[in-house]
Formats: structure tokens, C-alpha cells, sequence
């Protein structure tokens, strides 16, 4: 195969290289963590699935070099889902896009959460609809441009980390493609972490969001980033509160019950025994 | 018919008295099904119901869904995670879960998916039966695909289809579609069944990296062999996806449709055929109606016409071949349905006019009773009895 002479080169599938995504967009970055946080925590890509919904995020589970599952729009958790409890040794990471978790996947988004069941999910959050051209998203903040909202969005827009708070995801991270570094940070904590994790990760669209917002090329928009969060995980801000910067960090980690931990009690309550080879 | 057979070692009888839905749901657990994801709705709950009981028993999975766009989303996950799985519905289900059915196509992802039809459009006639999920069963997911649709008109035969369902699902990697509808998913019949097998035990063929993972290719889960890409995007035997032309998955498509038609077990179920030999008057007919058809029969032959019944006991793939030689011997075709006319069409398209074909239909929510079909094929029939 292909090298790219990264140490995580072992986790990236390079013979389908280059990617479909344009240049300067975040996915890249993205993926580059998730490969990283493998590497670090060393997962036998035999046992790890990476699943994708449909969306430019979505395309994720093409490039790294492990079984990949690549649904439909809004499915990837569902199906993530059955595939986890069905095999409860397999790693399984989500990837989804901000319009694929929360638009048409926001069902499952929350009740992923509700169950507390042990996957990871990242939503590659654009604020825009990438793959389709850039439409709005749920995620889309109030006045921005997109070509469903060309007079500048009049709806509120989503938190994915209040969402998951309330939903009940028991590790909940965001952080920005800006934050080169915490991005594998994050993902490996999530991973090690068990429960439903999130780790939003705000990343940017350069092609269709940062042109119809005139922020300019992708190096401008990552310092947009940067000038618009602020490190400071601290969540159910008031409304006045929130029109300051987007906070990232880690908002939650705790050892809340795992659905399938729960699950296996269930059954061997009732003379079972699930998953047990 | 109910082939309730009293198998009495001891003199005494060892049938059950079951309703259509248990006997699905131990016809899977008889197949090896050990993971069932679902979300209620009448007629199917009882399955729900009873896979909620009895798989964690067996340490099997249960999963009561969001909706139904999910359950079939985890069945389908379930699969490639090495599961034996299915779940249940009825047609508002069944509709939201088409785009995920054709997931399991384009994947080659074997899976069981049962509904018990039910009245509609919408909300229609909830708990009345209905066969006006026949064409959607075939061809309610965006594109083409090979379609495998098993009907059944007894107890006995619901154990038996969701026993076959599974089989096939596994031996040609698709999803297979139980027909069933609200009377027989809720009636209850004697019927023997055999004590259920203990829990399944995963096995799957070994392969080495860079066998290919479609096509002819075994279904070997993730986490069972090599690292595998599966996506509902157009792909070649290696998974990966040919997004400028779709030929390795066309070619893919129309190969696993042939080789239904050729399947020597598909060949045998495929209609179930009573009085037919010498008759003038062939009812074709599924399901419930099926069921009426066969007693319909009876009275006609009564009476002095020359009936049979052709039981289309797998609906898709039609059974084309067989509907010619009817076709060829009886001149009348009567197929009841209850629906507007869903079968009918392929019927008359496999006919070509070498017979004439007779609809009657009916969809308020009501059965068509043998009376009715009877009385149907006889003033079709040129008053031979009048
Ligand atoms: C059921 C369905 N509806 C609509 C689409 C079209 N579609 C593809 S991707 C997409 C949205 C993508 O946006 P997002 O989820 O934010 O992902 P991004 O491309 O921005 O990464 C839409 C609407 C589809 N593929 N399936
Ligand atoms: S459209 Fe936007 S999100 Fe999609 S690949 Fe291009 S830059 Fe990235
Ligand atoms: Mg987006």
C-alpha cells in the first residue's frame, strides 16, 4: 500500500486516496485524529468498525483502515447500534455529520444517548449541509448564509453538547479542527471511556459555508474558530450567556450504567448468557 | 392448511394451541435467530413480545427500537456484527423501513423482516387484515433488487415459512420478507412444534485478506475475518465504491436474482397446488385468501366446476413458469385478493393471454370467504353451474 510517511499510516486506508473532500476542508484533520487515538491506545483494526452516515463526514469510514460500515443518511447510530450489542468486542465508532446526527438522525442521536449504549460517536460539525451543497443545517448559526438561507438563518440553532447532556451521553467533549492537537485527545478519551461518548468536533467548510459567509480561505477560517469558541466546558448557560463564544472542553465524563453491561445482568438474571464467547 | 398432526407417543395430544405470531417467533428461534429488534405495532407485537421473553433466556438480543427506520438499521448492523437477526412489523413499519430494506440488498446482508399486513393507506384499518403490502414487498425500495417474499395461510405454515425465511436469508445473503396479515398473525390453530434448539453457535468461513466480500463471495461478519468495507453505495466484489458507472453491482444484482429462480428449495415451496391436475377454473391465491380458496374449491367441485387452487406460497420471485403451464390447461384464472389488484398484474403478465384472468377484490378490512370466491368463479365460468 501507499505510504503517506505517518506514523498512523498503519490506520489510514492510502490506496483510495485522495479523499472526495475539497481542499482545505476539516474532515482530513478529523480523520488524522481518529487515526491517531487508534495508534495510541494500539486497537487490532480487525476489531474496530467505523461507521459512517451519509454527508462529505460520512465518507469517513473509507479512509481509515479498519471495517467500515458506510450507511444511510441519519442511520449510522442505529445500525451502529445492533452491530455493537450483536458483538459487544468490537470497537465501534460513529461518524456523522452535523445534519446527518442532528436533522434526520436526531432520533437516534438521542435515544443513543438515552441507552448510554458504548460507542463513540463524532459529529463533524460544518454548520452547513456540505455534501448536498451547502443547504442549512440544524447547526447552522442565526444569520449565517447558506443557500436554503440566503437572507441569513432565521432559525435557533442546535447545541449538540447540550443535546447529548440532556439525552444522557455519559462522556461529552467538543473541540474544533482548530485544536489540532485535542482532537485525538478527545477521541481517545472517548474511546476508552464507557458509555455513549460525543466528541463534536466544529470543523470547516470551506467550499460552501466559508465562501457563502465570505470568511475567506480555510487558514481564515480555522482562526474564525478560534475567535468564536473558548476553552471553558462549562454548559446550561442562560440565553443572554450563550451569545459569547462557543465553549469547548470536556463537559462530561462520568461511570453512568453501559447499556450492554446492563443488559448482560438482565439475561444472566434470567438463566442467559449474552455474548459470552 | 393447518397440517396439526397428532404425533401421541403416550396417547396423549402434544399439540399447542398458538397464535400465528408465536409460531413466527418460534420458527426463528428454531432457525437460530438470536438477536430481534423491533417497535410495536398490531398485528406483529406478539412477536415483539414473545423474542422479548425468550431471547435474553438464551442470552439473544433484544432491542426495542426508536421506530422502525432504526430496527431495521440494527438488524442489519446486527447481522454484520455475526447475528442470526430479524424483526416484525406491519405496513406503516414496513414503509418506513424500505430505504434500510434496500440497504440489505446493495449489502448483501442476510436478515428476516416479517409484516402482517394490515388495512391501509396510512393508518388505514389498524388490526383488519389486508394483502396491500404485495407490491411493496417487492418493490417498495428505491431501485432494483432481488426480492424473496414467503406467504403463509395456517399456524403451522407461518413456523414453517419463518424457518425457510432464515435459511434462505443466509444461503443467498439478502433480506427475506414474511407476507403475513392480521387473521392469521392473530389466529390461533393446534399445531406440533418441536422443542426449541439450544442457543446458536457462530460459525463462519474462514477467508484470507483480499478474498473479495460480494458477489458469490460467503457473508463473513466483521470481526470474523479481514477487515471489510460494506456501503450502500454502488461497489465491486471488494466493497469498495464505483461511484462513475454501477456494472460490478448491477452484474451482482441480476446474478443473485437468477439463481432464486434456480434454488431446487424455492423451486419446491414455491406454490403449493390443490385439485389442479384436471381443472377448468384456477384460483390463484396467497395468504388468508389462499386459505378461503382452497375450501372455495371444495364447493365448486360440489357443484360440478372443475376447480384447483395455485398457492403462491412465495410470492417473489413470481412463479412464472408454473402460472404458464396453469395456464395452458386451465382457461379460467380467478385470483382473489385483498387489495385493488396487486398480483393480478403479474399473473396476466406471465398468462400472456392463453388463459383468461379474473380479478376480485377487496379492500374494506373484510375476508373474502369461499362463498364469495365461489360464487365469483361461477358467474365467470359462463353459468356451467347456473
Ligand atoms: C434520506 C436521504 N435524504 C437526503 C439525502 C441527501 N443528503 C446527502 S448528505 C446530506 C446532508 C449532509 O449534511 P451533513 O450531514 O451536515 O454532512 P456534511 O456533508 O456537511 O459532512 C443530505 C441531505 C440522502 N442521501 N438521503
Ligand atoms: S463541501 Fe465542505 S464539508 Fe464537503 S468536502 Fe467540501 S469543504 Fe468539506
Ligand atoms: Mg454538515
Amino acid at each position: 500500500m501507499p505510504k503517506l510517511g505517518l506514523d498512523i499510516d498503519q490506520y489510514l486506508r492510502t490506496e483510495v486516496l485522495p479523499t472526495v473532500w475539497c481542499p482545505g476542508c476539516g474532515n482530513g484533520n478529523i480523520v488524522e485524529g481518529i487515526g491517531t487515538a487508534f495508534q495510541r491506545i494500539g486497537l487490532d483494526p480487525e476489531k474496530v468498525v467505523v461507521v459512517g452516515g451519509i454527508g462529505c463526514s460520512g465518507r469517513t469510514p473509507f479512509y481509515v483502515r479498519t471495517n467500515a460500515m458506510h450507511t444511510t443518511h441519519g442511520r449510522a447510530l442505529a445500525y451502529a447500534t445492533g452491530l455493537k450489542m450483536a458483538n459487544p468486542e468490537l470497537t465501534v465508532v460513529v461518524t456523522m455529520g452535523d445534519g446527518d446526527a442532528l436533522a434526520i438522525g436526531g432520533n437516534h442521536f438521542i435515544h443513543a444517548a438515552r441507552r448510554n449504549i458504548d460507542l463513540t460517536a463524532i459529529v463533524y460539525n460544518n454548520g452547513i449541509y456540505g455534501m448536498t451543497g451547502g443547504q442549512e443545517a440544524p447547526t447552522t448559526p442565526v444569520g449565517s448564509r447558506t443557500t436554503t438561507s440566503l437572507h441569513g438563518a432565521v432559525e435557533r440553532t442546535f447545541d449538540t453538547v447540550e443535546l447529548a447532556l440532556a439525552a444522557g451521553a455519559s462522556y461529552v467533549a467538543r473541540t474544533t479542527t482548530f485544536d489540532m492537537q485535542e482532537i485525538p485527545l478527545r477521541i481517545e478519551e472517548a474511546l476508552r471511556h464507557k458509555g455513549f461518548s460525543v466528541v463534536e468536533v466544529l470543523t470547516q467548510c470551506p467550499t460552501y459555508y466559508g465562501r457563502l459567509n465570505r470568511i475567506g480561505d480555510p487558514s481564515d477560517m480555522l482562526i474564525w474558530e478560534r475567535e468564536h469558541t473558548a476553552d471553558e466546558p462549562v454548559t446550561l448557560l442562560s440565553r443572554e450567556e450563550m451569545v459569547g463564544p462557543l465553549r469547548t472542553g470536556v463537559f462530561r465524563n462520568n461511570e453512568d450504567p453501559e447499556y450492554i453491561e446492563v443488559y448482560r445482568e438482565m439475561c444472566a438474571a434470567q438463566g442467559g448468557s449474552y455474548a459470552a464467547s | 392448511m393447518a397440517t396439526a398432526t397428532k404425533t401421541s407417543t403416550n396417547g396423549k395430544d402434544t399439540r399447542r394451541l398458538i397464535m400465528g405470531n408465536e409460531a413466527v417467533a418460534l420458527g426463528a428461534i428454531a432457525a437460530g435467530c438470536d438477536f430481534y429488534a423491533g417497535y410495536p405495532i398490531t398485528p406483529a407485537t406478539e412477536i415483539l413480545e414473545e423474542m422479548a421473553r425468550v431471547l435474553p433466556r438464551r442470552g439473544g438480543v433484544f432491542l426495542q427500537m426508536e421506530d422502525e427506520l432504526s430496527a431495521m438499521a440494527a438488524i442489519i448492523g446486527a447481522a454484520w456484527g455475526g447475528a442470526t437477526a430479524m424483526t416484525a412489523t406491519s405496513g406503516p413499519g414496513f414503509s418506513l423501513m424500505q430505504e434500510n430494506l434496500g440497504y440489505a440488498a446493495i449489502t448483501q446482508t442476510p436478515c428476516v423482516i416479517v409484516d402482517s399486513q394490515r388495512g391501509g393507506p396510512s393508518t388505514g384499518l389498524p388490526t383488519l387484515p389486508s394483502q396491500g403490502d404485495a407490491m411493496q414487498a417487492r418493490f417498495g425500495t428505491h431501485g432494483d433488487r432481488p426480492a424473496l417474499v414467503i406467504t403463509a395461510s395456517s399456524v403451522r405454515g407461518c413456523y414453517d415459512a419463518t424457518v425457510l425465511a432464515f435459511k434462505l436469508a443466509k444461503r443467498h445473503r439478502m433480506p427475506v420478507v414474511l407476507l403475513f396479515d392480521a387473521v392469521i398473525s392473530h389466529m390461533r390453530e393446534p399445531v406440533e412444534i418441536p422443542p426449541p434448539p439450544p442457543p446458536p453457535v457462530r460459525n463462519f468461513p474462514a477467508l484470507a485478506e483480499g478474498d473479495p466480500r460480494f458477489g458469490d463471495a460467503p457473508f463473513v461478519p466483521f470481526g470474523y475475518g479481514p477487515i471489510a468495507v460494506v456501503t450502500g453505495l454502488s461497489h465491486g466484489g471488494d466493497g469498495l465504491a464505483e461511484t462513475r458507472r454501477g456494472v460490478q453491482t448491477e452484474a451482482m444484482i441480476i446474478d443473485s436474482i437468477s439463481k432464486l429462480d434456480q434454488d431446487p428449495e424455492i423451486r419446491a415451496e414455491w406454490t403449493g397446488d390443490y385439485r389442479l391436475d384436471d381443472a377448468d377454473v384456477a384460483i390463484v391465491a396467497y395468504g388468508i385468501t389462499a386459505r378461503a380458496a382452497r375450501e372455495a374449491v371444495d364447493q365448486l367441485r360440489e357443484r360440478g366446476v372443475a376447480a384447483g387452487l395455485l398457492d403462491l406460497r412465495i410470492l417473489w420471485p413470481f412463479a412464472h413458469q408454473r402460472l404458464r403451464e396453469v395456464a395452458a390447461k386451465s382457461k379460467t384464472i380467478v385470483v382473489p385478493e385483498l387489495n385493488l389488484g396487486q398480483m393480478v398484474m403479474p399473473v396476466r403478465a406471465a398468462v400472456e393471454g392463453a388463459a383468461k384472468v379474473y380479478q376480485l377484490n377487496r379492500a374494506d378490512g373484510t375476508l373474502l370467504t369461499p362463498e364469495d370466491i365461489a360464487a365469483f368463479a361461477i358467474s365467470v365460468q359462463g353459468g356451467q353451474d347456473a
